[in-house]
């Protein structure tokens, strides 16, 4: 016999040089697919799970089952926010290209997601981000001060300077602590939605990995426990087609979509145009109705692009086609809206171009302030003799003895 | 021979052994395609295929267990974590499994896996891109465990890492990639062109697992380190004009006790300097050998010099670091005794 085995290497479809090609991605036209009652069996949404979920056509109007109707001037503060939150990231990256910030993230391309999803959820749902995110904030009212300040590790840096840019948390907004390692918080937040359940709270628990992170057994861990207990939680996989320099594929996006894993461990899943403000916010109202109401956990992959590198330390041009987002067929989220608003004749270009102005004003003079406050090298600074609190609740003789030893060392002796 | 960095040793390490037996295959994160985000398997996966250099899921778990199949059916591993502070999710894996197979099944099944990964802080990665965390693998029985300080010996301890019919945790001190540093980040970046070590044969060599190095000889007392201190504990000497005597451990597992003791015994000082944290540290495991083999022979009390018990804290990397100032006070002291 000879063997007929070969090692399967997933393809990517395009690469540095090639045309852009997303003949793979399975689209549904807008409006297409069924809205089901929010307490249907899991074992029903696996047309959702390989379907897309889209309300916006190719028209910009809003159309089909999935409308959440939500009024202008809701949908204007929601492009405000995405607005928002892309302004923010072009601008603390080019302050991270000329040093003042050791390292930063942009979620560009993926705005609609969080702004969406946090406009659609209440105040006391949790939170549980990725690092890519940034809009959650903005929806939950943190100043974008505060932001920066974490971004500068400075005197007035929520982190105490022991964090990564982009690794923020917000207690009282009800938003977790974002880790760095990848896809850690996915089962976590099973774990405070099943708190939830056990304490009777009305709150529900969210999270988001990228598809790439889906591939840690984390993501695995988190299905199975929302599954086994029924937990009060949305899942959200954010397909941006690449983890760094690795193509969906890889991640196990070749054959099959990652919402149809919900399905698959008895949770509905739901596959949604991740670029479509309409679609996602109305998906998470579902959720959340499903979850609050006891009928369970929802799997939610949203199809978006990530249009910007993966972090400043990273560069797409080597392992991409330099067009490929300009050719992504669920287009770009903040000009889809922008678009909407502007068909529905409560928007215009004049009013988008003094928004975007009046952001940028608000950016620089915060950045203004915030640098005002101290930076990564410039004064004033951190007290050093911070990294030993919070290692514990009090600080043990050992790490007290330690600091001690550290000021020595930074007084020359 | 020809000039490398680190990043060019451990690349030519991986070719050659790629080009040499058909058995070894490389697989991890961005490592195919990209050449990984250090770019240290650049062009590998053009020359060899994608089945040979395979870019895998972000699946630490995934990546070592894998591994540990492939090499129980005959291959060669080269798995890369893209950080050490990743390898967690790998970690029952490599505690439970690759370091137990041949020891639980009597021989009978071994897997003789490499897992290569960038350690240690100096490059502003914050807590989730620094972490030093060799001790938590040389506590493992059945690791071997290695951490070279220049582009000579890490090419030629990752081919021996391969070719060795054991499982070989690999950490490559990332700061140190394209040069020695002396743990002043105020100076300009030196190159590995100004560095002995920076002379690398192009073709098959290696440098064997278990053994330290004495790279400056010296009599007033020894320094024994490894990775990126191996070049702060050589400045810090310099500074103070001291004649050390420097020992770059380079293989943790199976510790070169002969090596260190037999100079402790000579010099009567010992002080020991590695990056990670203090506590439990693999600096502990180094004093209390030296203490047992050369209590007699010691003038003063070994002492230890580490970073501080903390998580690494992005803003405070220098206060953070165990960098010139640190060593010298140790230095001093252990000199001072009487």
């Amino acid at each position: 016999m000879v063997a007929e085995s070969r090692l399967h290497v997933p393809r990517t479809p395009a690469r540095p040089g090639d045309a852009p090609d997303f003949s793979y991605l399975k689209l549904s036209p807008a409006g297409k697919l069924a809205r089901p009652d929010a307490g249907v069996p899991a074992s029903e949404t696996r047309y959702l799970s390989e379907g897309l979920v889209r309300v916006l056509d190719e028209e910009h109007r809003a159309i089909g089952p999935w409308n959440p109707h939500l009024d202008a001037a809701e949908l204007q503060v929601a492009l405000r926010h995405m607005l928002m939150t892309r302004v923010y990231d072009d601008r603390m990256q080019r302050i991270q290209r000329s040093g003042k910030i050791s390292f930063y993230m942009r979620s560009y391309g993926e705005e609609a997601v969080s702004v969406a999803m946090a406009m659609a959820l209440r105040p006391s749902d949790m939170l549980f981000p990725s690092y890519r995110n940034q809009g959650l904030y903005f929806v939950r009212g943190r100043p974008v001060l505060d932001l920066m300040c974490q971004l500068l590790s400075n005197t007035r840096d929520m982190c105490k300077g022991r964090q990564l840019p982009v690794m923020y948390h917000w207690r009282d907004g009800n938003i977790f602590s974002i880790s760095g390692n990848l896809a850690t918080q996915f089962p976590q937040a099973v774990g405070w939605a099943m708190a939830a359940a056990i304490k009777g709270q009305d709150a529900i628990a969210v999270s988001w990995i990228g598809e790439g992170s889906s591939a840690e057994a984390d993501f695995h861990h988190a299905l199975l426990f929302a599954s086994v207990y029924k937990a009060p939680v949305i899942l959200c996989v954010v397909n941006n087609q690449w983890a760094i320099s690795t193509f969906q594929g890889t991640a196990g996006g070749e054959r099959q979509t990652f919402a149809a894993r919900g399905p698959g461990y008895g949770i509905a899943g739901v596959r949604v145009d991740g670029n479509d403000f309409l679609a996602v916010h109305a998906v998470t109202q579902w959720a959340a109705e499903r979850a609050r109401t006891g009928r369970g956990p929802t799997l939610v992959e949203h199809v978006t692009y990530r249009a910007a590198a993966h972090s400043t330390s990273d560069d797409p041009a080597r392992y991409r086609p330099k067009d490929d987002y300009e050719k992504f067929p669920l287009g770009d989220p903040v000009e889809r809206l922008k678009n909407h608003l502007i068909g529905l004749g409560e928007w215009s270009e004049e009013r988008h171009r003094a928004l975007i102005a009046e952001l940028d004003e608000h950016i620089a003079s915060s950045w203004k302030e915030a640098v005002s406050y101290g930076t990564l090298t410039e004064a004033p600074r951190l007290d050093p003799g911070l990294m030993f609190e919070d290692v514990f609740a009090e600080i043990p003789e050992h790490l007290r003895r330690q600091e001690a030893e550290m000021r020595d060392e930074m007084a020359g002796k | 021979m020809a000039q490398m960095n680190m990043i060019q040793a451990l690349n030519s390490a991986m070719d050659i052994k790629l080009g040499q037996d058909p058995s070894v295959v490389v697989l991890g994160e961005d490592i195919g395609f990209f050449g990984g985000v250090f770019r240290v398997t650049d062009g590998l996966q053009r020359k060899y295929g994608e089945s040979r250099v395979m870019d895998t899921p972000i699946s630490e778990g995934g990546i070592i267990a894998a591994a540990i199949g492939m090499a129980v059916n005959g291959l060669r591993p080269v798995a890369e974590i893209q950080f050490a502070d990743y390898i967690y999710p790998g970690y029952d894996q490599i505690v439970s499994e690759l370091a137990r197979i041949r020891y639980r099944s009597a021989g009978e099944f071994s897997a003789p896996v490499t897992v290569r990964t960038p350690c240690g802080g100096g490059i502003r990665g914050g807590q989730t891109h620094s972490q030093s965390p060799e001790a938590l693998f040389a506590h493992v029985a059945g690791l071997k465990v290695v951490m070279p300080s220049n582009p000579y010996d890490a090419k030629g301890l990752l081919i021996a890492a391969i070719e060795d019919d054991d499982p070989v945790i690999y950490f490559e001190p990332k700061r140190i990639y394209n040069g020695p540093f002396d743990g002043d980040p105020h100076k300009p970046a030196v190159p590995w062109a100004t560095h002995p070590k920076g002379d690398v044969p192009e073709g098959h060599f290696t440098v064997p697992i278990g053994k330290a190095e004495i790279v400056r000889a010296g009599s007033d007392l020894t320094i024994v380190t490894y990775g990126t201190m191996v070049h702060v504990s050589e400045a810090a000497a310099r500074g103070l004009g001291l004649d050390a005597e420097i020992i770059d451990v380079r293989t943790m597992v199976p510790l070169d006790t002969d090596t260190i003791c037999n100079s402790v015994a000579r010099t009567g000082r010992c002080v020991v300097v590695h990056e990670a944290t203090r506590f439990a540290g693999f600096g502990a495991e180094l004093s209390a050998t030296v203490q047992e083999n050369c209590f007699w022979n010691l003038e003063a009390p070994i002492l230890r010099v580490a970073g501080w018990d903390t998580p690494y804290p992005h803003a405070f990397e220098w206060e953070y670091f165990p960098g010139q100032a640190r060593v010298t006070k140790a230095l001093k002291a252990v000199m001072e005794a009487s």
